[in-house]
C-alpha cells in the first residue's frame, strides 16, 4: 500500500481553507453568511460525529448535548464568572470532554441498541436539565448577553470576520481528522469497526481507542459550542436537544460515512437546505424526510460514495477512450 | 451576471429619478413563528398583518406610498429567527421589524435590531424585552404582569390565602411563574406549591395530587394549549374541587373546545377582545374591536383571538410612526413611536414614553368566567 | 407523605401500559427483522389522528378506531414494502436512518393532512371517575388496561398456536435457517410491520381520549416506548410490556415526590443505570455481548 506523501493532507486542508475563504464573494448578499457559518459550525461537530461513527462505528443518538454543554459553559464563565473569553472557550472544551469521558466508561461497554439507547437517554437528561435548571442555564427563555468572540483584543463583531475564524476552526478540525486517519490510531479504529474481537487479538486496546475518539467528537461538538454561543450572543436549549442530535447524524449518514469531506459536505448541504426550502413553506418537512430516504435508498454511501462512483466511473471512461 | 449588473444599474437609475417619482413602497418586515409549536400565535399575527396591509393600502397606503410587508416564518426556532432577522435587514433593509412572535426569539434578536438600528415592535410580551429600555425595542403584547395582578385583585376579593401555581415548562410557562412566585407572597398570599410540566406532557394528575395535600384556596394553572386543557380534565377526573384559574395563554375558543366540560366555572384574565360583543357599549374600544373580530372572522373563517391583535398592533403603530414622522427611516420611525400617545390598539390603549417602551396599563386585561362553554365577563 | 401514592400508582400504569404497547410493536419488527423502526412512534400519532378524522367524517366511535387501526396497519405494510425491503443486505445503520426519515415523512404528512392543532378522541365509556382506594380511577384507564392485556394475550395465542406465529419466531431466531425451511422471510417482515402498525394504532387511539393527539406526539412517544423495550430485554414481548409499566410507574412517582419538572429525565437515568449494570433488561436473556 502507498504511504501518503507526508504533507499531502495539510496541503488538501489548506486549499480547502483558501476556498472557504474566497467563497463569500460569489454570495449576494452578506445574509447569507450567517448560513455559512452556521454550517461550518454543524461540520465540525460532523467531522467530529463521523469519527466516532463513521470509523469506529459507535452510534451517538445524543451528540448536540456536548454541544449544549460547550455553548453554555461558556456563557456562564464569560458571564456570570466574568473570565476572558478565551478562558471560557478552553473551559467550555474542556467540559464538554471531561463529560464525555464519564459517561464513556460504562456506555461504551454497549453495542448497537443499547448504545443507541444509552446516548439518546444521555442526550434526552442534558438537555432536560438545560431547561429545568433555570437559575444556571436560564431555563426555557434562554441565556442572553454573552459577548461577542475577541481574541488578543480584536473583537470579531462582523459577520465577515466571524466567518474567517470558523473557516480557520474548520480546516484545522479537517486536517486533524485526516492525519488521525491515517495514522496509526486511525488503522486501530477502523480495525475496531470490522471486528472487535480482531482487533484484541491483535492486541489494540479497544476500550480505550473507543473512549478516546468519543471525547475527541464530543470536544470537537464542544468548540463548535463555544463557537456557536459567541456568533449568536443567544442560547436556548431547544437547539440542544433529540432533533438536533438526529440532524447531526442525518449530516454524516447523507455526507458519507468514514469520509471526512463527505461530513462537511453533509452538513453544509443540510445547513443551507432549510434556506432553500423556504419557499416551499408548509412542506419542508417533508421534503426533509423525503430526501433521508431517498438517500438512504439510492446513495446509500453518502454524496462522498456518490461522489467517488462517478469519479471512477469517468476515469474507467477515459482510461478505455485512451486505449 | 453581467445582464443582471446591468438591469441593476438601470433600476437603481430609475430609483434615484428625483423625488414624488413611481410611488416606492414603505417596506417593512415580520418575523412571525407562522409553523411550529408557537403556530397558534404566529398564524393569528400574519394573517392579521396581510389583512390589515390591503386596508391601509386600499385607503391610499402611507405617506401617499404602499405598504408592502415581508413576512419570514421562524418556525418557532431561534436560529432561524435570527437568521430571519438578519435578511430583512441586510437583504430586505426594512423600515422596521414587527414580531418576533415569541418571548425566546424577540430576546435572541434584539441585540441584532438594536445594533443595525432598526427599530423592532414585538409582538411577544417577556418583560425582559422592554425592561431594561432598548432605544430600537417595542412591545405590544401586554406584561405577565399585569395579568397577574389582575388574577390576584379577584382572588384577594374571594378571600383566599393559600393559592399553589402550576406552570408549563417553556418560555411562556416560566415568564409566568417567575412573575407569580414574586407577587403572590407580595399581595400577602401563602404560596403552597410550585409544580411544573412539560409542554408535551399528556397526564397532570400526579401534580394535581400534589399540589392537593397543600390544601390551597385556589390553583393558578399559567401556560399555552393544550396543557392547560389537560390540566383543567385531570382536575375533573380526580375530583377536585378547587378553584382553578387559568392564564391569558389559553383566553381562546381552542381551549374550551379541547377542555369541553372540564372548563366550566374556571377564571381567567384576557384581552378585551375575547369578548368583544359582550363589552358594555360606554366601553371606548368597543367599536373598534367588534369591527376588527368581524373582518378577521368572515375572511379567516377562524375564530379571532388576542394574538391576532398583536399583529394589528404592531403594524398599525410601525404605520403611524411613519405618518407621524413623515419619513420611513428607520430613526425617524424609531423616535415618532416613543411619541405615541393613547393610541387605541386591539391590546389596550398605547402610550409610549422613553421609559416604557411597553405601552399598556391594567385595562389591557378583564375577568373572565367559563360558564357552559362560552365566557362571561366577571365584574372585579 | 405517602398521600398521593393510590393515585400517582394508578397514573402511572395507564400511561406505562400505554408505553408497553408502544414497545410491543418494536418489539413485534425487532424480532423478525432485526431493526429498530423508529417511526413506531408515528403510528401511535396516527392511530389517534385517523380516529378523529374517521370520526369527524360521520363513523361512530368504535368503528372509527377500528378503521384508523387497519389504515395504520396497511400503512406499516406499505413502509416495509418501499422502505424496508429494497435495503436487505445494507448494513443495519441504514435501517435506522431509514426508519427515522419515514418517521419524519409520516409526521410532514400528518401535519399537512390534518393540520397543527391538539384534538380529543370522547372517551369509550364516559369521564365520570370511579373512586376508590384513595384513588380516581377513570373508566378510560380501565379500557387501556384491558384492551393492553388483550393484545398481549392475544399476541401469546398468535406467535403459540398459529403458523404464522410460530414463523415470524423462526425469523427471529435465525433467518437463513428459517428461509430454508421454506418460510418466506419477506413475508413475515411484512406481516411483522402491519401487525407493529395495528398495535401502535391501537395504542393511540384508546390513549386520545385521556391525552390528547396531535401531529407531533409521535416523537417522545416512540423514544419511551424503545425505553420500555430495553428495559424490560430487548426482544421480549413479556418483557416489553412489563418495561412499559415500570417506566409509567416510575416517571409518575418521580414527578410526585422528587421533581415535576425533572418527570421525564427520572424514567431514563433509570433507564441508564439499568443498562450500565443489566443491559439485558429485566427480563432479557442474560450474556448481552459485552466488550
Amino acid at each position: 500500500m502507498k504511504r501518503p506523501l507526508a504533507g499531502q493532507n495539510a496541503i488538501r486542508a489548506l486549499l480547502f481553507l483558501v476556498a472557504l475563504l474566497v467563497a463569500p464573494l460569489a454570495l449576494p448578499n452578506e445574509y447569507y453568511l450567517s448560513i455559512a457559518i452556521l454550517g461550518c459550525l454543524n461540520a465540525v461537530i460532523a467531522v467530529g460525529l463521523n469519527l466516532l461513527l463513521g470509523y469506529a462505528g459507535q452510534i451517538s443518538l445524543g451528540h448536540a448535548a456536548f454541544y449544549g454543554i460547550g455553548a453554555y459553559a461558556t456563557a456562564l464563565c464569560t458571564t456570570r464568572l466574568g473570565l476572558p473569553i478565551p478562558a471560557g472557550m478552553v473551559i467550555g472544551v474542556a467540559l464538554a470532554a471531561a463529560v464525555a469521558w464519564i459517561v464513556a466508561v460504562p456506555t461504551l461497554k454497549l453495542k448497537g441498541h443499547y448504545l443507541a439507547m444509552a446516548t439518546l437517554g444521555f442526550g434526552i437528561i442534558v438537555s432536560i436539565v438545560f431547561n429545568e435548571a433555570v437559575d444556571i442555564t436560564g431555563g426555557p427563555s434562554g441565556y442572553v448577553g454573552i459577548p461577542r468572540l475577541a481574541l488578543l483584543g480584536h473583537e470579531f463583531d462582523t459577520d465577515r470576520g466571524y466567518y474567517n475564524v470558523v473557516a480557520v476552526v474548520l480546516a484545522a478540525v479537517v486536517l486533524l481528522a485526516l492525519n488521525l486517519m491515517k495514522s496509526r490510531t486511525g488503522r486501530a479504529l477502523r480495525a475496531l469497526h470490522v471486528s472487535e474481537k480482531a482487533a484484541q487479538s491483535l492486541g489494540i486496546d479497544i476500550a480505550a481507542h473507543k473512549r478516546f475518539v468519543f471525547v475527541l467528537s464530543a470536544a470537537l461538538a464542544g468548540l463548535a459550542g463555544v463557537l456557536y454561543a459567541h456568533y449568536l450572543g443567544f442560547i436556548a436549549p431547544a437547539s440542544f436537544g433529540f432533533s438536533f442530535s438526529i440532524q447531526l447524524v442525518v449530516m454524516v449518514i447523507l455526507g458519507g460515512m468514514a469520509s471526512v469531506w463527505g461530513s462537511v459536505a453533509g452538513a453544509l448541504f443540510l445547513t443551507a437546505l432549510p434556506e432553500a426550502l423556504r419557499d416551499f413553506e408548509n412542506i419542508d418537512i417533508l421534503v426533509y424526510g423525503a430526501i433521508l430516504v431517498a438517500t438512504i435508498l439510492f446513495l446509500p454511501d453518502g454524496l462522498a460514495g456518490g461522489c467517488t462512483r462517478l469519479f471512477r466511473k469517468f476515469r474507467r471512461t477515459e482510461a478505455s477512450h485512451a486505449r | 451576471m453581467r445582464s443582471k449588473a446591468i438591469l441593476f444599474a438601470l433600476f437603481a437609475l430609475v430609483l434615484t429619478a428625483g423625488p414624488g417619482q413611481a410611488a416606492d413602497p414603505i417596506r417593512l418586515g415580520a418575523v412571525l413563528s407562522v409553523t411550529g409549536p408557537a403556530s397558534f400565535l404566529g398564524e393569528p399575527e400574519k394573517n392579521t398583518i396581510q389583512m390589515e396591509v390591503e386596508k391601509i393600502n386600499a385607503a391610499g397606503g402611507v405617506l401617499g406610498r404602499p405598504v408592502e410587508v415581508v413576512i419570514l416564518d421562524d418556525e418557532t426556532d431561534v436560529n432561524k429567527a435570527v437568521l430571519a432577522t438578519d435578511r430583512l435587514i441586510k437583504k430586505e433593509q426594512v423600515a422596521a421589524i414587527l414580531g418576533p412572535t415569541t418571548s425566546g426569539n424577540s430576546l435572541a434578536v434584539i441585540a441584532k435590531a438594536a445594533a443595525a438600528k432598526v427599530p423592532l415592535i414585538s409582538c411577544s410580551a417577556a418583560e425582559k424585552i422592554t425592561k431594561p429600555v432598548n432605544p430600537f425595542v417595542f412591545k405590544v403584547a401586554p406584561s405577565d404582569r399585569l395579568a397577574v395582578a389582575r388574577i390576584l385583585t379577584h382572588a384577594k376579593k374571594q378571600g383566599y390565602k393559600k393559592l399553589a401555581i402550576l406552570t408549563v415548562s417553556d418560555g411562556f410557562g416560566q415568564a409566568g411563574r417567575e412573575v407569580l412566585k414574586e407577587e403572590i407572597p407580595a399581595a400577602g398570599f401563602e404560596l403552597t406549591a410550585d409544580e411544573v410540566f412539560g409542554p408535551k406532557d399528556t397526564d397532570m394528575t400526579a401534580q394535581l395530587t400534589k399540589i392537593q395535600g397543600g390544601a390551597p384556596d385556589a390553583i393558578i394553572c399559567w401556560g399555552t394549549n393544550p396543557g392547560p386543557a389537560v390540566v383543567a380534565k385531570n382536575r375533573v377526573q380526580l375530583g377536585m374541587k378547587t378553584p382553578l384559574y387559568m392564564s391569558h395563554g389559553v383566553a381562546s375558543k381552542k381551549f374550551l373546545e379541547l377542555a369541553g366540560d372540564a372548563a366550566e366555572g374556571l377564571f381567567l384574565p384576557a384581552g378585551k377582545i375575547t369578548v368583544a360583543e359582550k363589552l358594555p357599549e360606554a366601553d371606548a374600544q368597543k367599536a373598534q374591536l367588534v369591527a376588527y373580530a368581524k373582518t378577521y372572522e368572515e375572511r379567516f373563517k377562524a375564530p379571532v383571538s388576542t394574538f391576532g391583535g398583536h399583529g394589528y398592533d404592531s403594524l398599525h403603530l410601525a404605520a403611524k410612526a411613519i405618518t407621524d414622522a413623515g419619513s420611513d427611516k428607520p430613526q425617524a420611525l424609531r423616535d415618532a413611536l416613543e411619541k405615541v400617545k393613547d393610541f387605541p390598539g386591539i391590546g389596550g390603549i398605547f402610550t409610549f414614553t422613553p421609559e416604557d417602551h411597553a405601552g399598556l396599563g391594567p385595562d389591557a386585561f378583564i375577568m373572565l368566567r367559563i360558564e357552559k362553554g362560552d365566557w362571561v365577563i366577571v365584574g372585579d | 407523605m405517602l398521600s398521593g401514592a393510590p393515585q400517582y400508582l394508578v397514573s402511572g400504569l395507564t400511561q406505562g401500559a400505554a408505553y408497553g404497547l408502544i414497545g410491543l410493536g418494536f418489539t413485534m419488527i425487532f424480532n423478525t427483522t432485526g431493526i429498530i423502526n423508529f417511526a413506531q412512534g408515528e403510528f401511535v400519532m396516527l392511530g389517534g389522528m385517523l380516529a378523529v378524522w374517521f370520526l369527524g367524517a360521520g363513523l361512530p366511535l368504535l368503528l372509527a378506531v377500528l378503521a384508523a387501526c387497519l389504515v395504520t396497519a396497511v400503512a406499516g405494510a406499505l413502509m416495509e414494502r418501499l422502505a424496508i425491503r429494497p435495503l436487505a443486505g445494507a448494513p443495519a445503520i441504514n435501517a435506522v436512518i431509514i426508519t427515522i426519515g419515514v418517521s419524519i415523512l409520516l409526521r410532514g404528512g400528518a401535519m399537512l393532512a390534518f393540520g397543527k392543532d391538539t384534538v380529543a378522541l370522547p372517551a369509550f365509556s364516559g369521564v365520570t371517575p370511579i373512586l376508590t382506594l384513595g384513588a380516581a380511577i377513570q373508566p378510560q384507564s380501565l379500557w387501556v388496561l384491558a384492551v393492553t392485556l388483550a393484545l398481549l394475550a392475544g399476541l401469546r395465542l398468535f406467535f403459540a398456536a398459529t403458523i404464522q406465529g410460530k414463523a415470524m419466531l423462526a425469523c427471529a431466531c435465525q433467518q437463513k435457517a428459517a428461509s430454508l425451511v421454506g418460510i418466506s422471510v419477506a413475508r413475515m417482515a411484512l406481516l411483522s410491520f402491519g401487525i407493529s402498525g395495528l398495535i401502535g394504532a391501537v395504542a393511540g387511539a384508546i390513549l386520545a381520549p385521556i391525552t390528547m393527539t396531535s401531529f407531533d406526539v409521535g416523537t417522545m412517544l416512540g423514544v419511551k416506548g424503545f425505553a420500555a423495550c430495553i428495559l424490560g430485554g430487548l426482544g421480549n414481548p413479556f418483557g416489553a410490556a412489563a418495561g412499559g409499566l415500570v417506566l409509567g410507574v416510575l416517571e409518575s412517582f418521580g414527578a410526585g415526590y422528587v421533581a415535576s419538572g425533572y418527570k421525564d429525565a427520572f424514567a431514563f437515568i433509570v433507564l441508564l443505570l439499568l443498562l450500565f449494570v443489566k443491559p439485558s433488561g429485566l427480563f432479557g436473556k442474560a450474556g448481552v455481548e459485552r466488550v
